[in-house]
């Protein structure tokens, strides 16, 4: 058990809680949306700026557990200067990595979350900035929630 | 059940082997019996022994078995009541739990008695179920919402209380017992607030039913609800007390079989109590479970029960207090029960309780229920360890070494 824990808390994983990047609002977005998880009161908000096709900005505020923060920074790092079509496919891999139905080997940094697939209750922690992230590209603005019926 | 040992040697106060599966898992620290307790084998037993030899649809058939079906859940009911300390025991309506019988109430009796213009007065500590029901029954008809706040101790603001419930408020809703904090309030003030203007009084004993000895009927409130699965019993059992006049007067929560009296073509009439509440083919499953529960219960003793856990309570208070970076929440002006909410500097407590998880420690990370409380704490999350009578200072001693470690483990 103690294993899997320092694969889930990898010390990037501690790093980026500790020191999150692009942990900021953001006044010129172009979109932002929020993430809630319902069950443990987590909640992020990340603000996407898109000029033509490409993501030039990303950033989220919000409290919650290291799992959720970690991924919330990593995945500002990872997505910025993308296409919404590369951002998209990455959101879908990073998905598949946590859930174990891939080993991320061309994930970077992100590869560290794949501790997370043994852990199915943080998948939910890890996904959530990610979905944040893809309802304020996909519509501009609104509330994704880790439960598919929570108010 | 087997020889109990004493509270003080530090020992549980009941064999772990009278609870199947703390005994198939020597060396799991169960501290979430807020949320729910575990079993002891004479709960189970029980349920089997109702399926084994009584099983059939109580009040229906003419047939012998039916019979003991029936009898077997009228006996639960007048074994429960009587460790409620409730007299008139079809005062005691069965229903899934706390949650069940809060809506019971804020449905039947609140959209019959709650008008636009009157006033609902809850408190800051409330559980969602004592909350939310209250907090709608409000807004669909037009009525005030209010909420007594906490003392900086934790414990409720009686003054403030006091101001809020004015001439027009019709209900009081508060807790017995905070399942967040472990506060307990002084139920028998509240309810003199309420009287005073006529208010009901209804009081959410899930957290205290479990651990203290009510004694419902002397505490002087309108409706008492609480749960069977805190307290050793199955999950989808539970109840609430309510005063007869008030259930006579009421409409029924739902209809269907069971609590009729007679059904015309045009109108129905609502059978006697508890039934005019229960309709539907009842849970004698639970109810037989409950009833052995509190027989098991009332053979350690409640006093004792209580001074254990709260002897739990106030040393793992007081040695995680201790630890670097750790704040305990306040109980009130003295921590009485079993019941321990702290936060980690640095720590969320969704780690801490992974953290605790891979040594076998189970705790609750999260909100409680409890939102409002969160917010006016200025925290999204707590950690909560609840003691209750199978614990002992061993499973203190491993929460505290465990959360010792978890600043270094999260790289502070």
């Amino acid at each position: 058990m103690s294993a899997e824990l320092d694969e889930l808390y990898q010390s990037i994983i501690l790093d980026q809680n500790r020191r999150p990047q692009n942990f900021h609002k953001m006044e010129d977005a172009s979109g932002h949306a929020d993430g809630l998880n319902p069950m443990c009161g987590d909640q992020v908000t990340v603000w996407v700026k898109v000029e033509g096709d490409k993501l030039v900005d990303v950033s989220f505020v919000g409290q919650g557990c290291s799992i959720s923060k970690a991924s919330a920074s990593l995945m500002t790092a990872a997505v910025k200067g993308k296409t919404k079509a590369e951002a998209e496919q990455l959101y879908e891999d990073f998905h598949a990595l946590v859930t174990g139905k891939s080993d991320g080997a061309h994930l970077g940094r992100l590869k560290a979350f794949g501790g997370v697939s043994r852990f199915p209750l943080r998948v939910k922690c890890a996904s959530l900035a990610w979905h944040a992230m893809k309802a304020a590209l996909e519509s501009g603005e609104g509330t994704v929630s880790t439960e598919p019926h929570a108010p | 059940m087997s020889v109990r040992g004493e509270a003080a040697s530090g020992a549980a106060l009941v064999p772990r082997a009278d609870f199947p599966l703390l005994a198939g898992d020597p060396d799991l620290v169960y501290l979430d019996s807020a949320a729910t307790s575990q079993k002891p084998m004479v709960v189970l037993d029980a349920i089997r022994e109702y399926y084994t030899t009584s099983n059939a649809n109580p009040h229906r058939g003419a047939y012998r078995l039916s019979g003991a079906a029936t009898e077997a859940y009228h006996s639960s009911r007048e074994r429960v009541a009587r460790f409620l300390g409730v007299a008139d025991a079809d005062t005691l309506i069965f229903t899934r739990g706390t949650t069940e019988s809060l809506n019971l109430l804020a449905t039947a009796w609140g959209r019959a008695n709650v008008k636009a213009g009157d006033r609902i007065v809850v408190t800051r500590m409330e559980h969602h179920a004592n909350f939310v029901p209250w907090q709608q029954l409000a807004l669909s008809v037009g009525a005030e919402f209010k909420i007594a706040e906490l003392a900086a101790d934790g414990s409720l603001d009686m003054a403030q209380l006091a101001k809020l419930v004015t001439s027009n408020t019709k209900v009081v809703a508060f807790a017995h017992v905070s399942n967040a904090l472990g506060t307990v309030n002084d139920v028998k003030g509240i309810v003199a607030i309420a009287k005073k203007v006529g208010a009901l009084a209804v009081c959410d004993g899930a957290q205290a039913v479990p651990h203290l000895s009510v004694g419902i009927d002397a505490l002087g409130v309108d409706a008492y609800a609480f749960s069977g699965h805190k307290m050793l019993g199955p999950m989808g059992i539970g109840g609430v007390v309510v005063r007869r006049e008030l259930l006579e007067a009421m409409p029924p929560y739902q209809m269907g079989g069971d609590m009729i009296s007679r059904v015309g073509d045009d109108r129905t009439t609502w059978n006697v109590l508890p039934h005019k509440f229960e309709a539907g083919t009842p849970n004698v499953e639970g109810a037989v479970g409950l009833a052995a529960a509190v027989a098991y219960l009332e053979g350690v003793g409640m006093a004792a029960v209580h001074k254990h856990e709260t002897a739990l309570g106030v040393l793992a208070a007081e040695k995680l207090a201790a630890i670097e970076g750790v704040r305990v929440l306040p109980s009130g002006a003295a921590r009485s029960n079993g019941v321990v909410s702290f936060v980690v500097d640095g720590v969320h407590p969704h780690d801490l309780s992974q953290i605790l998880d891979a040594e076998e420690i189970c705790v609750r990370a999260g909100h409680h229920c409890a939102q409002p409380l969160m917010r006016s704490l200025d925290l999204a999350a707590t950690t909560r360890a609840s003691f209750y009578l199978y614990n002992s200072v061993a499973d203190v001693e491993r929460l505290v070494a465990a959360v010792g470690g978890a600043r270094k483990r999260m790289g502070y």
